[in-house]
């Protein structure tokens, strides 16, 4: 065999092995989706919207744990994202070029990237044992801490993609820095920012590990903030280690309904992207 | 003169007010971001504090865990941790690789976009929905298929047959390393891909004019100049698999106990914290527990620091070329 014949071998491997690797990738994409589709379906009914969680053995539904799920999901993002523009309108405009901005974006970044469990110890420290006991308020909290690194790293990558000159205009018609921002790059930056807050919520509507011993969990419904609240993700933990069937379907059909759901959230933010910045970024 | 005097200085007055009071408050905003990273490291030591000052230095080299007795030691979680991660890393790094040429060098341009979402969307998919899919669908696959493979063929190598003894439980350490590779490969893949594509196009070309072919180009070319990326990207997908909770807690089986043989069960830092937190009685079993957590603090902590450095290098290096 000569020499090129061996390279051209070695190239057509590599190759195939790269796409077999692919292949493989998105083998486990399918087969994921597939069983949620599968052993989801067989649980979806309208029950399951209008139902509390039952007893074991007995009928219901997930209306307590969705519920909870987009009280705290809301709350969490309500507290996360404004602070979290505000830090990375910071970075971008006022300290840009500050050398304490360096260091900011460095712990964000490893903020972004922290275990989550991590994040409900803390919370646990901070909240639930002065307290004295769990509630939704300190699982709200837990995922706005995981909300805001993420809207502190996409509002300031949006607003850098402002062009100098716009905001230059601004300025020299004699305003503010903080007019210019508001009326001016905000307005530009719009749908990076909306884009970096869906991404936010579809990252924190799916956290288990952070609500575990925060918000924890309760069979019935429950308004009250203070107290502990059913939510998808610690509900779908919990039944799909029990032994009992009919809790089992519902895990997965809550795994369904939160995994459709976040998934959606991803492809609609892809999208606020690519319509308003054709060519833009990804 | 006109124009200035036309400027109401009441009105320019509240202007400034307005800019120093929202300037204030997004320096306080990026303030808080770091005082975050300080109060969860003090308040993990705080709470950890009573299980160090009761066991010392033997919290970190006993396997025991014995809440009726109160002795805890984080050995077999540590161990745990690091055994299924670095497993994890072994299966997704290839494939990472694998998929990030693909998608840099071989897809068709129509290709490219699905694919590329499709990976990326594996990465949205919550931990908690691995965790199940891996204990009632892959598991019971290991098991029946591919785990008494193992111990047949390579139960009885010297050496490496240690690692693949005993009955084939499902979950265990290698059902846990499997989902971990299953959920970093995204996270790799997609750091590798956006490195590969900082590799000048002139630098490509070149070597394909010398007659280079494809495998040629990535393995001497592309690799060399994106290596520091690479590497930052693996170390991001570590951090990942060192804290992932959910997925692991499921496959594992939460034995504290550090055996040979990756087929049976074992425990991590988080799958512990995440099993017993609610349930433990006693300040020194919550505070063991807390202290476990900053154990895997420091550990992600470095590891993720690491990783964003060597990014950032990259980033600057990328920067100054352009």
């Amino acid at each position: 065999m000569s020499r090129r014949t061996l390279r051209k071998l070695i190239n057509v491997l590599a190759l195939t092995l790269s796409g077999l690797a692919t292949a493989i990738g998105l083998f486990f994409l399918g087969a994921i989706l597939w069983t949620l589709v599968h052993k989801g379906l067989a649980g979806l009914s309208p029950r399951l919207f209008t139902a509390m969680t039952p007893p074991p053995g007995g009928s219901g539904g997930l209306l307590n744990a969705i519920y909870g799920s987009a009280v705290m999901t809301a709350i969490g993002i309500l507290i996360g994202g404004p602070i979290g523009m505000l830090a990375g309108t910071y970075l971008a405009e006022y300290g840009r070029t500050a050398r304490i901005s360096a260091v900011i974006r460095f712990v964000n970044d490893v903020l972004l990237s922290a275990p989550s469990i991590i994040i409900g110890l803390f919370v646990y420290e901070v909240l639930v044992v002065p307290m004295g006991h769990f509630s939704a308020l300190a699982g709200a909290v837990a995922l706005a801490i995981i909300a805001m690194p993420v809207t502190v790293r996409t509002t300031e990558d949006m607003l850098n993609l402002v062009p100098q000159g716009m905001k230059d205009a601004s300025t020299a018609m004699g305003a503010y820095h903080w007019r210019t921002i508001m009326s001016v790059i905000y307005p530009a930056a719009r749908s990076g920012i909306v884009t970096g807050l869906l991404l936010a919520v579809a990252r924190i509507s799916g956290e288990t590990a952070p609500l575990l011993f925060t918000a924890l969990n309760d069979q019935f419904w429950s308004g009250n903030l203070a107290a502990p609240m059913a939510n998808l993700p610690v509900v779908i933990f919990q039944f799909a280690l029990s032994p009992y069937p009919n809790w089992q379907q519902l895990a997965w059909s809550g795994a369904l309904i939160i995994t459709a759901s976040i998934l959606l959230l991803s492809i609609a933010a892809r999208f606020v992207v690519s319509s308003l910045n054709p060519g833009g970024r990804r | 003169m006109n124009t200035v005097s036309a400027i109401d200085p009441r009105h320019a007055a509240q202007q400034r007010l307005r800019e120093r009071v929202f300037q204030a408050a997004t320096l306080i905003a990026a303030l808080l971001v770091l005082l975050l990273l300080g109060g969860v490291a003090c308040a993990l030591l705080i709470g950890a504090w009573p299980a160090f000052a009761h066991f010392k230095l033997s919290f970190l080299t006993r396997e025991i865990w014995n809440p009726v007795t109160e002795q805890f030691g984080a050995l077999a979680p540590v161990y745990g941790t690091l055994v299924t991660s670095f497993l994890a890393l072994l299966l997704a790094i290839p494939l990472s690789f694998g998929i990030a040429i693909f998608l840099t060098e071989l897809a068709p341009v129509w290709l490219k976009r699905p694919v590329g979402v499709a990976i990326e969307l594996l990465a949205a998919v919550p931990s908690i929905i691995y965790g199940i899919w891996g204990l009632f669908v892959l598991s019971p696959v290991l098991q029946r298929h591919v785990q008494p493979w193992l111990i047949e063929v390579l139960g009885p190598l010297p050496g490496i047959g240690r690692l693949f003894q005993g009955p084939p439980f499902g979950i265990g350490v290698l059902t846990a390393s499997f989902v971990l590779a299953i959920m970093v490969i995204p996270f790799i893949s997609a750091v590798m891909r956006d490195v590969f594509e900082t590799v000048p196009d002139v630098l490509k070309e070149s070597a394909y004019g010398l007659g280079a072919t494809t495998w040629e180009v990535i393995w001497q070319v592309v690799v060399p100049y994106a290596r520091t990326g690479m590497i930052g990207g693996i170390m991001l997908g570590l951090g990942r698999a060192l804290g992932e909770t959910m997925a692991v807690t499921f496959v594992i089986g939460n034995a504290h106990r550090i055996s040979s043989s990756l087929l049976a069960p074992g425990t991590t830092i988080s799958a512990s914290i995440a099993n017993e937190f609610t349930e433990a009685v006693g300040d020194l079993y919550t505070s063991s527990l807390i202290a476990l957590g900053a154990l895997l603090f420091l550990i992600t902590f470095s590891v993720i620091a690491a990783a964003r450095f060597m990014l950032l290098r990259l980033e600057r290096k990328a920067l100054s070329s352009v």
